[in-house]
């Protein structure tokens, strides 16, 4: 068993947590898990490399002032700028952040490509609004003890600071595979009759 | 009334969950190295076959070396994965074109040269770039490995609906712009996520009067906005390019299915969630300066000013400059520049390799520039061959290498040193894409040429 494997199998509900913000937009996914790490023909270890050629310089050395470097800050759930996870379809952007650790990422905006990956690895990215983000980003600065409480079963999230609130959007099926633990494969599969009858019908 | 991508994406679905995604047929599916090991793991561990090994097309194409493909690949990790491939191809029985063969090159570029992306399909691929062969009138889109795994257990995935977006081009190019120019000036106008949660459908003249080539890297550069892809309605340009590849349809097949294709046309009067137009004949040819692929401008332009960033943008635009080693305001012209790369799935096709050579032709490299040359496809490179090109090319101070995705992301050896300004015609110019503190300024074959051969950038039209 993996460390994702047992990330997999964990129900997500409600989680309230301290943060680690990134204040930066468009970070894509050569950034989160730069492509030399992308090697490995198993789902472990990406954690590691989170964030490498910033958190890490050339001689492998962290760097001070990168986030995660900074102890002062941590948590499961990272908070980052608009238009999080643009560019490569790369998964094991999604695998390095369950790696190592998280299991919400806020922003404003997300890429297509990986809110998909994302949530197939039960790692939930939820969507507020500049306002609310910029509020946060405010907040952690002056006070990294913050909290965010995140409730999925009623789509809220929560600035405990702030005690300002807002609804995230998350489709039906995907929140009842949050909830359930469930993933998409088990589902397509038990669809196979309905796939064959499909391809019948094309020809 | 019907867009083009929702004709193509209902004749696809195979069910829809209630308030959730929609099940998708998938026609097919490229896989490569890197997206594909554990996705085939987890079929394994489930105990599945392969549900249809026809429909799935493997080829190692991004850690390949770019030299001395004959020998074994020396870095032990990318020749464990690229043995992995090759492991499951074998033992799912699924079609392999392994390094060296003759059918062996970027899966971007093979797909189309061979006849396996066709208008109408579905295609996916665990690569965002799998938007290159919407250009033949497709819906194709980048996945992830879980959703790989679900196509290789059920030829299905899953997914949410985009909206649409037609993109409108009024005029022709100019000469001495290309179709990756008109590709980031659109990305330059609409942003690096401008396009998210969109399919989108280029049209109007610039497109009509492109080629099958011009029009695959204006697709494959579509990502680079955050649309899901992009699409061009197939015409006789199309049509024209599919006939007589090896997997196009033939004789009765090729009639049938022309009739067919001939239908794949938005409907006059469809709506589209957004629609825009640009001004094809005001794009000039097109450099970046910063870290992601919007950060564009003209040529003769200068780098923004601060002040002409919004404010919550700033942090991203100063340290994206930092990076880069450049001055907001400053002209991009005349810089200094140390590597050229000519290559990959947006721009490693025979038509990019004539008009390197064009402009080379006759002139000689710059000293101290290192210029990597990288076919697509060994049947680019069999092309540049039989049209003289290569001889051009040596006479101008160029080698050719061998077919991969090369220095685009840079996991073989082909790497830019950091702190290195290399002009590359490849899709991403983020931080450490084609090696750690590399610089990359994205732009097309003929700047990439002017580049090569003057050492700093260059209007290629002067």
């Amino acid at each position: 068993m993996g460390e994702l494997e047992g990330a997999n199998m964990e129900k997500f509900v409600t989680l309230s947590s301290t943060v680690v913000p990134l204040p930066i937009e468009n970070v894509d996914t050569d950034q989160i898990i730069p492509a030399r790490f992308l090697k490995a023909t198993s789902k472990e270890g990406f954690g590691d490399n989170l964030f490498r050629d910033w958190r890490y310089d050339k001689n492998d050395q962290p760097i001070a002032s990168f986030v995660l470097n900074n102890p002062t800050y941590k948590g499961e759930i990272l908070v980052a700028g608009k238009n999080f996870g643009s560019g490569s379809s790369r998964e094991h952007a999604a695998w390095a952040i369950a790696g190592y650790g998280f299991k919400v990422v806020v922003s404003s905006f997300f890429a297509d490509i990986f809110k998909n990956n994302a949530m197939n690895n039960f790692v939930l990215p939820v969507v507020v609004s500049e306002d609310f983000l910029a509020a946060i980003f405010d907040n952690v600065n002056a006070d990294p003890s913050i909290t965010l409480t995140v409730n999925l079963e009623s789509q809220i999230i929560t600035n405990n600071t702030t005690g300002k609130s807002e609804s995230f959007a998350i489709n039906p099926y995907k929140k009842e595979c949050f909830l359930q633990g469930l993933d998409d494969i088990d589902y397509l599969i038990s669809k196979k009759d309905m796939i064959e009858q499909y391809e019948l019908s094309r020809v | 009334m019907k867009t083009l991508f929702d004709k193509i994406w209902e004749a696809h679905v195979v069910s829809t969950v209630e308030d959730g995604p929609t099940q998708l047929y998938i026609d097919r599916m490229y896989c490569h190295e890197v997206t594909s090991p554990q996705a085939f793991d987890g079929i394994r561990k489930r105990g599945l076959k392969v549900f249809r090994p026809n429909q799935i097309t493997c080829i190692p194409d991004h850690n390949i070396p770019t030299i001395n493909q004959e020998a074994p690949i020396a870095d032990p990790i990318s020749k464990k994965q690229v043995d992995t491939l090759e492991r499951n191809t074998k033992e799912f029985g699924l079609t392999h074109y392994h390094m060296g063969h003759e059918k062996n090159g970027i899966i971007h570029v093979v797909g189309p040269e061979n006849g396996l992306s066709l208008p109408g399909m579905t295609m996916v691929c665990g690569d965002s770039h799998t938007s290159t062969h919407g250009a033949l009138g497709a819906v194709a889109f980048g996945i992830g490995t879980s959703e790989v795994e679900m196509v290789l257990a059920t030829q299905c995935v899953f997914q949410s609906r985009p909206k649409t977006m037609r993109i409108n081009f009024t005029g022709k190019l100019n000469a001495g712009v290309t179709s990756k120019d008109l590709a980031l000036y659109v990305i330059a106008q609409l942003t690096t996520g401008g396009a998210t949660g969109y399919f989108v459908e280029y049209a109007g003249e610039a497109i009509e009067a492109m080629s099958m080539e011009e029009r695959l890297t204006v697709c494959n550069l579509s990502i680079e906005m955050g649309a899901r892809g992009g699409l061009i309605a197939p015409d006789q340009v199309t049509f024209d390019y599919i006939k007589g590849r090896e997997f196009a349809p033939k004789g009765e097949e090729w009639e049938a299915a022309l009739a067919k294709w001939k239908e794949l046309k938005s409907d006059a009067g469809a709506v589209f969630d957004k629609e825009v137009t640009f001004d094809a004949t005001l794009i000039e040819p097109m450099v970046t300066y910063g870290t992601n692929p919007g950060m564009g401008i003209g040529i003769n332009e200068s780098i923004p000013t601060l002040e002409s960033v919004d404010e919550a943008g700033r942090i991203s635009f100063s340290k994206s400059l930092e990076y880069m080693g450049f001055t907001a305001g400053d002209k991009m012209i005349g810089k200094a520049i140390d590597y050229v790369f000519l290559g990959s799935c947006t721009n490693g096709r025979i038509e990019d390799f004539r008009q390197f050579a064009g402009y080379v032709k006759g002139k000689k490299k710059a000293d101290n520039v290192i210029v990597w040359l990288v076919p697509g496809s060994w049947a680019v490179d069999k092309q540049i061959k039989a049209e003289g090109l290569d001889k051009i090319l040596v006479d101008a101070g160029f080698e050719l290498r061998q077919p991969g995705c090369s220095a685009c992301l840079a996991m073989n050896d082909d790497k830019v040193p950091a702190g290195k300004y290399a002009v590359s015609t490849s899709n991403r110019n983020f931080e450490g894409r084609q090696g750690p503190g590399a610089r990359t300024i994205l732009a097309g074959p003929l700047v990439a040429a002017a580049a090569a051969v003057n050492g700093c950038i260059t209007d290629p039209r002067a």
